[in-house]
């Protein structure tokens, strides 16, 4: 698996740290617990299209938005976050 | 047939002519008192505990392809009970004093074989952690030892003792871990549930949920719709996607993790051993193949296949440990998913649909957990209640905050 880097190019996946889901939405400060404990445990984990965070932490230190295919690891895009 | 000397025997004169298929091929029934959706390792066990100890008869497992092709045919084979917390160490516990007696129990040679698991530490610290753990086990009545530098030595020569990062100070010892053959448990509970009146339907894929005023009805299934007033869901990395045909989310996220083998070698490696200053653990199989595995991916997957940098990771822990592997070509690698929870720790309880049961979230751990898990889902679907040393594996222990969280890990997949 490689990513294509909008800033640094094709890149390993190793230069990469996973950050996760990335149609999480922190809920406001006076939220219910319940949508806090959405928030920090429950997730959708499709099989399919999968909306990610990744971090480019060996080099540029960009966070990025990744949609890729969790089925068969095809990266759909890659954008900043 | 019963297998026994005078089978294998009688069999030998005839030239190995009569063996039978080990279980039935129905067709689905239209109703059945109870379905467990998934024929791997738990699945079938749940459904062989419902038959022998729990008294149902009418039970069907459903499995959309064949019977022990997920991830009890996937995994590093490796039975311990070495947990920390309370709420664990019972439970696999349990499923290790089941383990011990499943072969007389099912009739079965499922190659239980008690070598030991030794999970060596590398500093200090870790020593320390050892210390705790074997104590935590002990006061729960499991057996564990602590083993020194020179002990571990004696017993494993070709380590890596003297390694400048990392090493060897000891180790902590489960005599009464090991290894079984992870195939042939699937089939000894497939042959056994079958015995007692089980219907065992393959190539039967779960595709819907029927349910009607918040109780679940029946199973809609790629070979026609099938009624249950309980049905047991025990489908592992796909738990997320079967719970979403109920209409629930679950703290689960699905990850790759690749098991790794070696070339067949004359035996070397005569127990379990586990690295302590990375993720990495190690068998030999009786077919002479050294069997070992080191830590999901990290990201979100459900390909059953993982990407090179894991598998270069796994090689660098593999070298710090045990030089000598080097010398060796690695045969195969192959990955399974795993349904990874937020705490490292399984669920078996109810949902709010009345009838429908999980048991999912093992992690990386779930083969260990076969015989037990598979005892408290039938436990759990029987009676409505929880088994007792399944207490703490609740749904909604991330809402109330009775987490357990062994490794300490937070909801980082990587760090369980």
């Amino acid at each position: 698996m490689r990513l294509t880097c909008p800033f640094c190019g094709n890149r390993s996946i190793a230069e990469f740290s996973y950050y996760g889901d990335a149609t999480l939405t922190r809920p406001g400060s006076n939220a219910e617990q319940s949508a806090w404990v959405d928030y920090v445990y429950m997730r959708d984990n499709p099989a399919g299209p999968h909306s990610e965070f990744w971090y480019h932490e060996a080099a540029c230190r960009q966070v990025l938005r990744v949609e890729r295919d969790t089925r068969t690891h095809t990266i759909l895009s890659v954008q900043t976050a | 047939m019963k297998f026994s000397i005078r089978s294998v025997l009688s069999q030998a004169m005839q030239g190995q002519t009569g063996w039978k298929p080990q279980w039935r091929n129905p067709e689905p029934r239209a109703e059945y008192d109870a379905i467990v959706v998934g024929g791997g390792g738990h699945g079938l066990a749940c459904a062989y505990y419902l038959a022998s100890r729990y008294g149902l008869h009418n039970i069907a497992v459903i499995e959309k392809s064949l019977v022990g092709s997920g991830n009890v045919g996937r995994n590093t084979t490796i039975v311990r009970s070495n947990y920390l917390l309370p709420g664990n160490i019972p439970f696999y516990e349990t499923s290790l004093k089941l383990w011990e007696g499943l072969e007389q129990e099912i009739n079965y040679n499922a190659m239980v074989s008690q070598r030991g698991v030794l999970n060596l530490f590398h500093s200090d610290g870790q020593r320390d952690v050892a210390i705790r753990r074997g104590n935590a086990m002990r006061l729960h009545g499991v057996h564990a030892e602590l083993l020194s530098r020179d002990e571990v030595r004696a017993r494993h020569p070709f380590l890596d003792y003297d390694n400048a990062r990392f090493p060897i100070m000891g180790g902590l010892l489960q005599q009464r871990g090991g290894t079984v053959r992870h195939d042939a448990v699937a089939w000894g509970y497939a042959r056994a549930a079958d015995k007692l009146g089980v219907d065992i339907l393959q190539n039967c894929e779960l595709t819907g949920l029927r349910i009607e005023g918040g109780r679940v009805l029946g199973a809609e299934t790629s070979r026609g719709y099938i009624a249950a007033r309980k049905i047991g869901l025990s489908v592992a990395g796909n738990s997320s996607r079967v719970a979403a045909m109920a209409g629930m989310r679950l703290p689960v996220e699905s990850h790759v993790l690749t098991a790794f083998v070696s070339e067949g070698i004359k035996p070397l490696l005569h127990s379990v051993i586990t690295f302590g200053a990375g993720h990495f653990y190690i068998s030999q199989s009786d077919k002479g193949g050294l069997v070992f595995g080191a830590s999901v991916d990290g990201y979100n997957s459900y390909a059953q296949r993982g990407n090179l940098p894991c598998v270069e990771d796994t090689c660098e822990e593999a070298m710090a440990l045990m030089p000598a592997l080097g010398r060796l070509r690695m045969l195969r690698s192959w990955g399974g998913i795993m349904d990874m929870t937020m705490d490292g720790s399984p669920i078996i309880d109810r949902t709010p649909v009345e009838g429908l049961y999980l048991n999912g979230g093992w992690c990386i751990g779930g083969f260990k957990a076969t015989p037990a898990a598979g005892l408290c889902l039938a436990h759990l679907m029987a009676r409505d209640e929880p088994h007792e040393v399944a207490r703490a594996y609740r749904l909604d222990r991330f809402a109330t905050g009775r987490l357990l969280d062994e490794t300490g890990g937070g909801t980082n997949m990587a760090l369980h």
